[in-house]
């Protein structure tokens, strides 16, 4: 019997793969470049779907539990895809101390939403991160990007129910 | 090749004990019929340390050691009873019963059980803490093994029993903390498992009902493990 | 290149600099740009090419200059004024007044406090260069410390001038430096690592990001010197993936320290060879621990190891590792320019040096601060912290994470040093400070802590894995007033088991923040708690 230890080809030929299969050729494949691989692929494709793993596990040799071990071990890492728009709250010990959780209570009792999910209607992803580096600015949220600090339970809420209707 | 084999002794309980350069204090304590509880450890796996259940003291050093993981060292004096091991070996496993949901009287290994048997041998009648309560999934998708995650205390000698020896990698671990939790594959059901060659030995290895045959009922799960050191050896000898 | 060429780069760096009279410097880091100081940047640009200054002024973009809470902060080098919370609009003012009286509304006095009682080693040139630019570190005398080295003391020689420094490593724990180096480098093995820790897991804390950020060469070079010393030739940081601005600082230091021969084969034409790769965290705090780290680096989950062995003997691929902080290998470069004496003659007797703290909180300055170890607790959150806020009173300071505690006022004179914070049941930590008013409730604090450690448990450990879960369920019912004496007990007693039997310090000092706080602040547990009978009925 003959095993064929050909390296698998993409899932797809999205260019975005290429940028993947680059980065784990310029490792050398190298088990160890598991979650640098990783990382590439969530910068490309926002998220880390079963095809990303199995195309992962399978080019790089490391069992598929594993590959799903460490993906999931690593909170940096989503399974699902995220919202349009991402709201990361601070829960820094500066923010803490300064009422972050007044505002993921706000969210939850307004939207339901709790920290890792997204609004159903695909619009909004809640997150959290701890410590952002503004803890002069306490309470802090990034909104897409953008670091906003000084923040108010109901000033979260109103920015989180603009982009639901598509207002900025 | 020649290689000279250092030999060391040192007191355990005490007693005067010699061991082999490398060798672990559970291994030496072993040798010399001295007991030390352990549940994450298996003779022919690798040891983890993780359950903590083996900690020994060493007279003039603050910490406490895993004797599964720790190597002998010449001239100290290991303790393996002591009022301060006894109660922390047993709110360990107080917390490992509080975790998830050990029903004794309803498992398939009851009687058979390494945790069940922990209990009875340190004393520990009854649970302080509150129980968790998860509620977790029954994988009976295999046919003919079962996994019951409410009885899983993350051991892991599934997984290395079937990475070490059977060679399949099928189980691992995925999320972290109390959160953790076995898998096959993709976090598969396990029988639709791919690497999963049915060779059963994590159901062996398994200390608890977590991992156990189809068609049992209660109590008749006994678990067969002299396979293990036997299979290690004969790899050993190969090699 | 050779040595003699690196200087010429800096003396020509420093001659182009005298040429223009003016430096108008922005803060670019992390909290700055939060305020958009980016905008004021390009205003401040937009007006100098305006007015046709271009010969006359330089706009830069410079690293944290430290006092965050007044941001974005911009400084004019030559005439040495400040300023605070400025705006885009605030530009022409500001460039009209060049070499003449400073705007007098956005003026931040720099005899304050804040900058006078602070000691500058790891930061001193924070605020001052452009960190994107090799150029201005070389001409601030980066890598002179690496030229010394290099060219007139052995392996033996750097590693005993850091052993004499009495550095101490700035992680957590508290490690002698030079005895960590001259451990790797006494073991047997063909193949060594360095690696920087920049993980940075203190969710309190910004000051190794902050050196990233501000000073990557000063990084680098500590690291280069640390290899040529123990004799390794390759080298890791562990960067947190949630610091991208410091990630990218760090990757074009490196890519510009390779290019001029400062990093890579035969460093400044020597034989010495030395490689940096960056490795990133993916969100795990338990990644800071060593053998975690390690385990990360090589793509695997990021769960601790018992030690011994120690990662000076096996570490990464089983080589001996030398692993050390950002912010002590930031200390390695002055300490061999000017010497283990200098060094040693700053801080307190067994904790030399100086420490760079995250202050925030309830304080009025709020910030990155570098002060000499052994200065009292109080001179920092009084005199350069300027106080708390509102009105309101000092009730505790948090130090080092969710592995320290918390310090009330009574011990506020206590010096800032290694065992003077043990002896308080807090720990120096990484760094982090973080100051609590009166309105702070001190359970709830614990229990912040305890959820943390909950959700960063790697779930190895039985004893960490749910013994910090059952403490923070014990903690959640004390604050909802749902708990008895008996969940008080069973609390100390977990604590106790947790300390005693986890595998890493994830566990073992996961306990901390709960006994500072029943120590210091028993009464607000017991003022919670119900009777039993009540307990029962509202479990
Ligand atoms: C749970 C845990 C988290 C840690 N996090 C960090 C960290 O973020 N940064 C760091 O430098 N050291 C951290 N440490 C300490 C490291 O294990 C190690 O001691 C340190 O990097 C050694 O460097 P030093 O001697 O220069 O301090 C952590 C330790 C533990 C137990
Ligand atoms: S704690 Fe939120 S920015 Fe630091
Ligand atoms: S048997 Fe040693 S730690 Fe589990």
């Amino acid at each position: 019997m003959r095993i064929d230890l050909s390296r698998p080809s993409p899932p797809s030929d999205d260019k975005r793969w290429k940028m993947v299969s680059a980065s784990m050729r310029r490792h050398g494949h190298k088990a160890s470049s598991l979650i640098e691989t990783l990382h590439t692929v969530q910068e490309a494709f926002g998220f880390l779907d079963e095809e990303a793993i199995e195309f992962i596990a399978a080019s790089l040799r490391v069992p598929l539990s594993q590959v799903y071990g460490v993906a999931t071990f690593y909170h940096f890492f989503h399974l699902k895809p995220p919202g349009e728009h991402a709201c990361v709250l601070c829960t820094g010990t500066a923010c803490y101390i300064k009422g972050v959780p007044k505002i993921l209570q706000a969210l939850e009792e307004e939207f339901h939403l709790k920290p890792g999910e997204t609004t159903p209607d695909g619009k909004v992803s809640l997150m959290t991160a701890r410590c952002v580096g503004a803890c002069g600015l306490a309470p802090v949220a990034v909104f897409d990007g953008e670091v906003v600090g000084n923040l108010k339970p109901d000033e979260v809420v109103q920015k989180v129910r603009r982009w639901k209707n598509d207002e900025s | 090749m020649s290689s000279q084999v250092r030999i060391l002794t040192f007191k355990i309980d005490d007693r005067d004990v010699s061991a082999r350069e490398g060798e672990t204090i559970l291994e030496v304590a072993r040798e010399n019929g001295i007991y030390i509880p352990t549940l994450c450890h298996l003779e022919g796996l690798s040891s983890t340390g993780a359950c903590r259940l083996c900690i020994v003291e060493i007279a003039g050093r603050p910490k406490l050691f895993p004797a599964c993981v720790t190597r002998a060292e010449e001239g100290i004096q290991v303790i393996t009873q002591s009022e301060r091991l006894t109660k922390y070996r047993r709110v360990i496993l107080e917390l490992i019963f509080s975790e998830r949901n050990h029903v004794c009287s309803v498992c398939v290994s009851n009687g058979h059980c390494e945790l069940q048997n922990l209990a009875q041998k340190l004393g520990m009648s009854h649970i302080h803490m509150r129980y968790r309560f998860p509620s977790l999934n029954v994988d009976a998708s295999h046919d003919r093994f079962i996994m019951d995650h409410n009885r899983c205390i993350l051991c892991t000698r599934c997984i290395r029993v079937c990475d070490e020896i059977e060679g399949a990698h099928t189980w691992d671990l995925m999320g972290r903390g109390v959160d953790a939790r076995i898998i096959s594959d993709l976090d598969q059901p396990w029988g639709e498992s791919e690497t999963c060659t049915g060779c059963g030995k994590c159901v062996h290895v398994c200390p608890t009902g977590a991992l156990v045959e189809k068609g049992k009922s209660a109590s008749e799960m006994a678990k067969r493990q002299q396979f293990l050191p036997y299979l290690t050896l004969m790899r050993e000898e190969k090699e | 290149m050779n040595p003699e060429e690196i200087q010429t780069i800096a003396a020509n760096q420093r001659k182009a600099k005298e040429q223009v009279p003016h430096h108008i410097c922005v803060c670019t880091a992390a909290a700055c740009l939060s305020v958009h100081s980016d905008e004021v940047k390009d205003a401040l640009s937009d007006e100098v090419r305006k007015r046709g200054l271009e010969k006359e002024c330089k706009v830069k973009g410079v690293g944290c200059m430290g006092l965050c809470s007044k941001g974005p902060l911009v400084s004019i080098e030559t005439d040495g004024a400040l300023y605070q919370n400025v705006t885009a609009k605030d530009a022409p003012e500001i460039v009209e007044q060049l070499g003449q009286k400073p705007v007098k509304r956005l003026k931040c006095s720099t005899k304050i406090p804040f900058f006078q009682n602070q000691k500058k080693i790891v930061l001193e040139n924070s605020g001052v260069i452009d960190p994107d630019r090799v150029e201005d570190a070389i001409a601030a005398g980066g890598y002179d410390a690496l030229i010394q080295a290099l060219t007139a003391m052995s392996p033996p020689e750097v590693i005993e001038e850091i052993f004499a420094s009495g550095l101490r490593g700035r992680g957590g724990a508290g490690y002698p430096t030079g005895l960590k180096w001259s451990t790797v480098s006494k073991a047997v093995g063909m193949h060594k690592y360095v690696i920087c820790n920049a993980d940075e897991g203190d969710p309190g804390a910004f000051m190794d990001r902050s050196v990233l950020e501000s000073d990557p060469h000063r990084v680098l070079e500590g690291m280069i010197i640390a290899a040529y010393a123990i004799g390794a030739e390759h080298g890791y940081v562990y960067v947190r993936a949630e610091y991208p601005l410091a990630i990218k600082r760090l990757r074009t230091a490196i890519r510009q320290a390779e290019r001029l021969g400062l990093l890579g084969k035969n460093i400044l034409g020597t034989p010495f060879s030395f490689h940096i790769e960056v490795r990133l965290g993916a969100g795990a705090f338990v990644c800071g621990e060593e053998t975690a780290l390690i385990a990360s680096i090589e793509g695997r989950r990021g769960s601790p190891r018992p030690r011994p062995p120690y990662p000076a003997e096996s570490g990464v691929w089983g080589r001996p590792t030398l692993i050390n902080n950002v912010e002590t290998f930031a200390n390695i470069a002055p300490i061999i320019r000017r010497g283990a004496e200098w060094f040693s003659s700053i801080g307190s007797e067994k904790s030399k040096g100086t420490k760079v703290f995250a202050l925030a909180g309830c304080i009025n300055n709020t910030g990155l601060i570098e002060v000499p170890m052994g200065i009292p607790l109080r001179e920092i959150i009084f005199d350069i912290g300027d106080g708390i806020p509102n009105g309101r009173s000092f009730k505790a300071v948090q130090t080092g994470g969710p592995s320290g505690g918390c310090i009330p006022e009574q011990h506020l004179d206590t010096p800032v040093d290694y065992e003077s914070l043990s002896k308080l049941g807090s720990i120096m930590g990484s760094g982090g400070m973080i100051v609590m008013d009166d309105t702070s409730d001190m359970v709830e604090v614990a229990r912040y802590f305890m959820e943390f450690c909950l959700s960063e448990s790697c779930g190895k450990c039985a004893p960490c894995r749910i013994g910090t879960d059952q403490m923070h369920r014990l903690l959640d019912r004390i604050v909802k007033g749902k708990a008895s004496i008996h969940d008080l007990e069973l609390l100390e007693e977990l604590c106790d088991v947790v300390r005693s039997t986890s595998l890493c310090g994830l566990g073992q000092t996961a306990p901390n923040p709960v006994l500072s706080t029943l120590r210091y602040f028993r009464g607000e547990y017991e003022s919670k708690l119900v009777d039993v009978a009540e307990a029962v009925k509202k479990a």
